[in-house]
């Protein structure tokens, strides 16, 4: 791996994730468990843009580009695909979640269990 | 919900066509400029929610059947998965470019460089832009609209 | 006509993932004519994908391995820029499994879900699935097995919450989307690094490239627990069961492929992508070399002798019809692990040592592994759709009311039996014959895993034969007295799949040459993936 001069971005990088791990393990309430989701998505999504940054580069569009090394257009396409699916996977478990408290009146995770026998 | 008062109700519909175009706008250029189906769906859909959210989930429910969202979400998927089968029917490979250099739309080849952009460029790539960006409009939409009249329908029962 | 096949035989790859997806999105504007056009449609379809599916193992088994390039005729290799399909032996058999499941489950939904509303939508998400587990079992290409993998968890994540009005399942969609998103995301977080390291997202180049440095032990131990949490095996299994008995019947079937699908994640990434990796020798003690695959293995074992105990104890415990059968899926995926573990541990000497046999029975062991994955997928299918003929009929699940059912439904019973002695190992059934080669094979390894093995089988046939007995035997309850036996459609699926199983068991020599052969030597033979697609580096 290219190492890049400053390391910042890659240490809020697992910052966010272990952010995230944190509110999905330990938080009892169901939309602090989906926000904690969000935020390890926003995590794997820096570090894959941070992969394609050369030092003093220019963004890699040819219209109207002023000319000079531009970085890799690459992460930037499984970026956006990865974010696409953090929408989706966002707007089903918010619908779940709607659906629970419909059932159980309560969002406590400790409080919701199914027929277990 | 119900809606909002007359003032919001006014500039909402006023703000609206703009956000429109500009979305559609980003749609259109996604092959020159950042941007792209996904992108500009989005921004559509998020003017489309700033009306829901003006005019409250009851009246739009009654003017947007959830049914014609659904039709819609589904003939952007089908010309997506069509373009590139006539590719395969066309040019012997799946998803292939074939209308780039060919005698049909979208067949300028650019010169290499930095150009200024030229729209009628990149094949299949605008056809497949505009049915992403239908699919993510009817889509996000359908989801907003949905869940805003869930809510309506559980916080009028009580129980 | 032998033209037009072989045209359709060259761009099988890319149709058999295209047809399930035109077909998803074109069932709700066929389901607003008519309803019965819109099933007719929709089995279509899935006969469709089966019929391509043939025609590629058929390929892919007599001429080696097929490679697809998307969007361009002549890509280049230097470096490679496409997506690439890429169908060796594995994976032609992972596509035979995701075939047969849906086109089972959508015979048997014509007449499960004839009273539900949205079934529209109800079709649309399993034709989804299908071309979900297609795409990932098939491709060649690291990120494009992460979208198929995001495609699958989201659609059979909806299927499962489908009966909204039921506490049980919405909270067991809500567990299973949560678990299988971290999951997907930490894959993602794998495929980073491996971008970040050699510039490349295609498996062969990857596999090319590939040293066993510090990012690299990363990447392997996220890959790795990140595909088995979505593979259920323990301690990571506690969403299969709540998930499998939350949805309904034919959806659990599919879902079944979904795991299997994971599983081959695991194996692709352990076998292919650091297969050149094996070899490397990190410490010696004497004579007695640590490889990688030496402490990859071990662990796999110990998961699987783990799994194997968790499923059958919890199996025993439950009381709950589709619960129960949700745990004896958890110990079987236990089975083909440990021998799948075993395979990976014995088989891969570096040279210089002396024990040649023992790579003998590790070709033996992972053949074992294989044949077990198909003939899991049949015998736990084969069980949800009797439990779900036994909750159409009866709308019960709880094993304390049901009684006596063997008067009144008795191609039901017929099927349970046939299922009964399939998953627990008794002749003549496939799964006997599956597990007799694990446990031949397992007990040269050491005869403490083959022990538990067996021990574990008795008694996923105690827990079986009490349901047996105490569903379809003995007296009749007197609250459901008055059941019938199932339509005649979800009598034809459970057919179906009881007559593969019957076929397995009694001609395993035939299955095992021609179908489970080809696909444990292109598991074995990572070069020759590699050399595929970048030509004979």
């Amino acid at each position: 791996m290219i190492p890049l001069a400053n390391p910042v971005p890659y240490i809020a990088v697992i910052g966010l994730v272990l952010v995230g791990l944190f509110a999905v393990v330990f938080k009892r309430n169901l939309i602090k468990i989906v926000i904690g989701i969000t935020i390890i998505e926003s995590g794997v999504n820096l570090f894959l843009i941070t992969l394609g940054y050369r030092e003093n580069s220019i963004a890699p569009i040819y219209t109207s580009s002023p000319g000079g090394l531009m970085s890799l257009p690459v992460p930037q396409a499984l970026t956006l695909t990865s974010i696409v699916i953090g929408v989706a996977v966002l707007a089903l478990m918010i619908s779940f979640i709607v659906h629970i408290y419909r059932h159980y009146n309560t969002l406590d995770a400790s409080k919701i269990r199914g027929d277990e026998e | 919900m119900s809606g909002m008062s007359k003032i919001v109700k006014t500039i909402a519909s006023l703000a609206f066509p703009f956000v429109m175009i500009y979305g559609l706008y980003i749609i259109a250029h996604g092959h020159l400029t950042p941007g792209g189906g996904f992108q500009g769906g989005a921004i559509v859909a998020s003017g489309a929610a700033m009306i829901l959210v003006a005019y409250g989930s009851v009246w739009t429910m009654g003017k947007v059947k959830e049914k014609h969202l659904s039709t819609l979400e589904s003939t952007g998927a089908i010309v997506f998965i069509g373009t590139a089968i006539l590719g395969l029917l066309f040019a012997g490979v799946f998803f292939n470019n074939f209308l780039f250099d060919s005698n049909l739309i979208f067949n300028i080849v650019p010169t290499g460089g930095s150009t200024v952009g030229i729209l009628n460029s990149a094949g299949t790539l605008p056809i497949m832009n505009f049915a992403v960006g239908l699919k993510v409009v009817a889509g996000l939409f359908a989801i907003v609209l949905v869940m805003a009249y869930a809510t309506t329908k559980m916080g009028g029962n009580e129980k | 006509m032998n033209d037009i096949l072989s045209i359709l035989v060259n761009h099988s790859p890319a149709l058999i993932v295209a047809v399930p997806l035109f077909g998803a999105f074109l069932t709700p504007l066929v389901g607003m004519i008519n309803d019965k056009l819109r099933n007719v449609f929709v089995i279509f379809i899935t006969l469709l994908t089966g019929f391509f599916a043939v025609i590629l193992v058929n390929e892919v088994f007599t001429n080696g391995i097929k490679t697809y390039c998307f969007g361009a005729e002549n890509p280049s290799v230097n470096p490679v820029v496409r997506i690439f399909f890429e169908v060796d032996g594995m994976s032609a058999f992972m596509a035979l499994i995701a075939v047969i499941l849906p086109i089972v489950a959508v015979i048997y939904s014509w007449g499960f879900a004839k009273e539900e509303t949205g079934q529209s939508k109800y079709y649309t998400l399993i034709l989804l699935m299908t071309a979900g587990i297609l795409g990932m079992v098939l491709t060649g290409d690291m990120f494009n097995f992460f979208v198929f993998l995001e495609i699958t968890s989201i659609s059979s994540a909806a299927l499962v919450a489908f009966w909204t009005n039921k506490k049980n399942s919405v909270q067991a969609a809500f567990k299973y989307i949560v678990i299988s998103s971290i999951g997907a995301l930490m894959v993602l977080f794998a495929i980073a690094i491996f971008y970040g390291q050699y510039n490349a997202l295609n498996m062969a180049v990857i596999a090319n490239s590939i040293g066993f440095g510090f990012l690299d032990k990363i990447a392997l131990v996220v890959l790795i627990a990140a595909l088995t949490m979505k593979a259920a095996i323990a301690p990571m299994h506690m969403w299969l069961p709540d998930a499998y008995s939350g949805a309904p019947s034919p959806v659990t079937v599919v879902i079944v492929g979904t795991t299997l699908a994971s599983l081959y994640g695991v194996f692709r990434v352990v076998f292919t992508i650091y297969g050149k990796q094996f070899l490397t020798i990190l410490r010696s003690f004497g004579d007695f070399a640590v490889t990688p695959s030496l402490i990859i293995g071990v662990f796999i074992v110990v998961l699987a002798v783990l799994t194997m105990i968790i499923g059958v104890f919890m199996a025993l415990k439950s009381n709950n019809f589709k619960r129960m059968i949700g745990y004896a899926a958890v110990a079987e995926i236990g089975y083909m692990i440990l021998a799948v573990g075993s395979a990976i541990s014995t088989y891969f000497i570096p040279t210089g040592t002396t024990t040649v046999t023992m790579a003998e029975h590790g070709k033996m062991a992972l053949t074992g592994g294989i044949f077990h994955m198909i003939n899991d997928a049949l015998d736990i299918g084969l069980l949800f759709l009797v439990a779900g003929a036994v909750y159409y009929a009866t709308k019960e699940t709880s094993l304390n009311k049901l009684g006596g059912l063997s008067r009144k439904m008795k191609y039901t019973t017929v099927f349970f039996l046939i299922g009964l002695f399939a998953v627990s190992g008794l002749p003549p059934m496939n799964g006997f014959a599956s597990k007799l080669i694990i446990y031949q094979s397992t007990y040269q390894v050491n005869p403490v895993l083959a022990i538990v093995a067996i021990l574990c089988s008795i008694m996923l046939l105690a827990v079986f034969v009490k349901v047996f007995h105490s569903a379809f035997l003995g007296p009749e309850i007197s609250s459901i007295k008055n059941v019938k036996e199932v339509p005649r459609s979800m009598l034809i699926a459970m057919g179906i799949l009881a007559a593969l199983i019957i076929f397995f068991g009694l001609f395993p020599e035939f299955v095992i040459t021609n179908i489970v052969e080809p696909a444990k030597n292109a598991l074995l033979n990572s070069s020759e993936y590699i050399s595929a697609i970048l030509g004979g580096v």
